[in-house]
């Protein structure tokens, strides 16, 4: 029998050549979730070019299992990087409600926060993009750096381990 | 605040209804949509093509879906403040969007040729720095829309060291606030200089590699040669500028024929499309002259770094914000003032009024804005998959298309 | 370049004076005869402006009441530059299109329209360019007020009252 300090949660056996690893099944699922968001490629302004930096050298967030796929239909998280318009809005709620559960959000950039630089006078930019679908995670920042976005992508991971089958996510 | 907002497909028809009605179309033809969310990189841009299954008929495309009011916030914020948003127009390159703002308002104030020539090829080195991350940009993204994954990695990679390099400088990597009316915001580091030349020395193999990849390599020929031809008629007429103007045969260059800023102390070429591989003004030629430009970029860099190093050396009491001037009021009077983008001719027009520091009207002649104008006119007959590729040639950055 | 184009206006009664402080040089042109002249200033070999550059509306005011429409014309063989300009009263603004001389003016027309009001006679396809279709107002004037919400999302938020 075998159980090493780092898998607080999980629980190793080995009989014989095989083994056994007993878990909760909430963060088993949890685990899996996280280690493979795949993100949907939503770049609308300058933060889709940092969001691009992140997905290459050296920020890479393909180390986190997150490959970018163009359509929502097999995406996990949205990541709003850029400005959204009043003309995009629609947009982008009839992209969040083809993405299928359980699916997650994160606003990247100030402009998806709440309208960013052009808060005052912007009338074509909506003020924030939880306006429009609800949002997880706020990254801040214009643009936020790469390491930002992988830390707000970490909180991500954080929110999700703390989830649980039993309760409804919205 | 989210329970307000109503959202009903049918809204998708009031807010941008298609130029075309699905009653009026003969009975092969159909509407593709390629919607404001592609997988193409290019930004929120809308194409409703008018097809038979294979051929497109006509392409419309439906901009605005960035469109983030900069001429209203130039209307209400004063000189200096605008420089953000106009880093935020074309955000692939914003040293040079600075560049032309910056150049216009001190024409305006009569601080034309008084600069000192350090703050000069300071703000030339930096451009073409940002000139060289914004054509690699263009070249990766288009391989990538191409279907090339590996060009992008490396064109990634090595923008990286530039952006490194710029945030050295002025604390930003994307959008910098950096050259500022009358000067800079600081002066380059220490040591800034030598590490340009490192890169420079890293970098020239780099820019061949990328060549015999991409651009050499067979497949792209196939894809891009002689699709979507330019002519040069057309495209004076069209008021494209840029490396699509000089890629259909016309050696024009504002950098050149202006002759602004320190670019005429400068020795450097510009290069055309001959229609190497096809004709005269192809999508291969396009991406051609952006590849040339870069070697070009970096020799221009290299003298740069030359006289900053030998003949303007940074000395202790050289302040870059000497200049800059605490209340910007200029007199009344409309300029129109242009530079040379990556994108093409970026063009300011100011109006003052004399009385305060707020610009009276401030329009920005986007070269994107331009460039996309044309792709209805170069893309009739051709395949679908060709269309992607005639407007990865293009190079467009819709936060200049919107503004 | 002034003097030379005087002097055709002159020898075809047409009207236009010379707009003092504007880098490049100016001319106001009234409304009827802008087409003749921008196709002048196009076709002649003397001039030959092939490449529109700018076409910018501009709105003065409510109390000038007027709108301006400004072309910027350039010259690449002789390297010449030229601003023309018109001035329209506000309430109803219609200036001719010249989206059949010089392609560029097709979007930037379209973009007046949309931003500033300014109708253009016989242009191919006037619709709205950036804003959406079912936008109130035209924003870019100076005393456009934004509309209250679209969609039901509110467009403007004032800062005194965020804070309230």
């Amino acid at each position: 029998m075998s159980a090493t300090q780092n898998d607080s949660w999980v629980y190793k056996e080995s009989l014989g050549n095989g083994g056994v690893i007993i878990a909760k099944l909430d963060d088993l699922l949890n685990w899996s979730r996280l280690s493979s968001l795949f993100p949907m490629t939503f770049g609308l302004a300058c933060c889709a070019i940092e969001f691009m930096s992140t997905g290459s050298t050296p920020y890479d967030m393909d180390r986190f299992g997150m490959a970018p796929r163009a359509t929502p239909r097999q995406s996990d998280v949205m990541i709003i990087a850029g400005t959204v318009t009043f003309k995009m809005a629609d947009r982008v709620r009839r992209l969040y409600e083809q993405m299928a559960e359980p699916r997650y959000v994160i606003s990247m950039g100030s402009c998806a926060n709440c309208g960013g630089p052009y808060w005052q006078h912007g009338y074509h930019v909506v003020k924030g993009v939880d306006q429009i679908i609800p949002v997880d995670v706020y990254v801040p920042g214009c643009p936020p750096r790469p390491e930002a976005l992988l830390g707000g992508i970490m909180k991500l991971h954080d929110k999700i381990r703390g989830e649980s089958i039993l309760t409804s996510r919205s | 605040m989210r329970q307000t907002y109503h959202y009903h497909p049918a809204n998708f028809d009031l807010s941008e209804p298609n130029k075309f009605e699905a009653a009026s179309l003969r009975p092969e033809e159909m509407i593709i949509n390629l919607g404001p969310q592609h997988p193409s990189t290019h930004g929120v841009l809308r194409l409703e093509v008018l097809s038979d299954g294979e051929l497109v008929k006509d392409v419309v495309p439906h901009i605005g879906y960035l469109h983030r009011c900069f001429e209203k916030h130039a209307e209400n914020l004063p000189y200096n403040q605008i420089i953000p948003f106009v880093d935020r127009m074309d955000y692939v390159a914003a040293m040079n969007s600075e560049h032309a703002f910056a150049m216009g308002v001190e024409k305006m104030l009569g601080l034309e040729g008084q600069l000192p020539k350090r703050i000069e090829y300071i703000r030339v080195l930096v451009a073409e720095l940002n000139r060289i991350a914004s054509h690699l940009i263009a070249i990766g993204t288009y391989g990538m829309d191409i279907g090339a994954m590996t060009p992008f990695f490396w064109v990634m990679r090595d923008r990286e060291h530039i952006l490194r390099l710029l945030e050295w400088t002025c604390g930003a990597r994307l959008l910098y606030n950096y050259i500022w009316i009358g000067g800079l915001f600081y002066d380059t580091p220490i040591g800034f200089e030598e590490r340009c030349q490192e890169f420079l020395n890293y970098f020239r193999p780099k820019v061949d590699e990328l060549e015999t990849l991409l651009v050499n390599n067979k497949i792209f020929i196939d894809r891009t040669a002689n699709v979507g031809v330019l002519p040069l008629a057309l495209a004076i007429n069209g008021g494209i500028t840029g490396p699509m103007l000089r890629a259909s045969g016309l050696r024009f260059d504002l950098r050149r024929v202006d002759a602004y800023s320190v670019y005429p102390e400068l020795d450097f070429d510009v290069p055309i499309g001959t229609g190497q591989m096809g004709q005269v003004g192809d999508c291969w030629d396009r991406t051609w002259v952006r590849l040339a430009e870069i070697r070009e970029s970096i020799k221009i860099i290299e003298q740069c770094c030359v006289q900053l190093l030998n003949n303007h050396k940074r000395t202790r009491d050289f302040d870059p914000q000497a200049l800059v001037p605490k209340k910007i009021r200029p007199k009344a009077q409309e300029l129109y003032v242009r530079a040379e983008n990556p994108k093409g001719e970026l063009g300011f027009y100011f109006r003052a009024d004399g009385k305060s520091d707020i610009p009276f009207r401030c329009k920005a002649r986007g070269p994107s804005f331009v460039n996309l104008s044309i792709l209805p006119e170069i893309s009739r007959g051709v395949l679908i998959a060709d269309l992607v590729a005639i407007l990865g040639s293009i190079d467009i950055v819709l936060g200049e298309v919107d503004r | 370049m002034e003097t030379p184009i005087q002097q055709w206006l002159e020898a075809n009664n047409l009207s236009g004076a010379v707009v003092p402080n504007c880098q490049p040089a100016t001319f106001i042109l009234p409304a009827d005869h802008l087409l003749e002249v921008l196709t002048e200033l196009h076709t002649q070999p003397a001039f030959f402006f092939d490449q529109l550059s700018c076409l910018t509306g501009i709105d003065n005011g409510p109390e000038a009441n007027t709108l301006e429409v400004i072309y910027h014309l350039y010259s690449i063989p002789f390297n010449q530059s030229l601003a023309i300009k018109v001035i329209v009263p506000r309430e109803n603004p219609v200036v001719p299109s010249v989206a059949h001389i010089w392609r560029t003016a097709n979007w930037h027309e379209r973009e007046a329209f949309d931003l500033l009001g300014i109708r253009f006679s016989n242009h191919p396809d006037l619709r709205r360019i950036l804003m959406p279709a079912d936008w109130e107002g035209h924003p870019l004037r100076k005393d456009y007020q934004e509309q209250t919400s679209y969609r039901g999302i509110t467009v403007k938020y004032d800062r005194e009252k965020l804070y309230e």
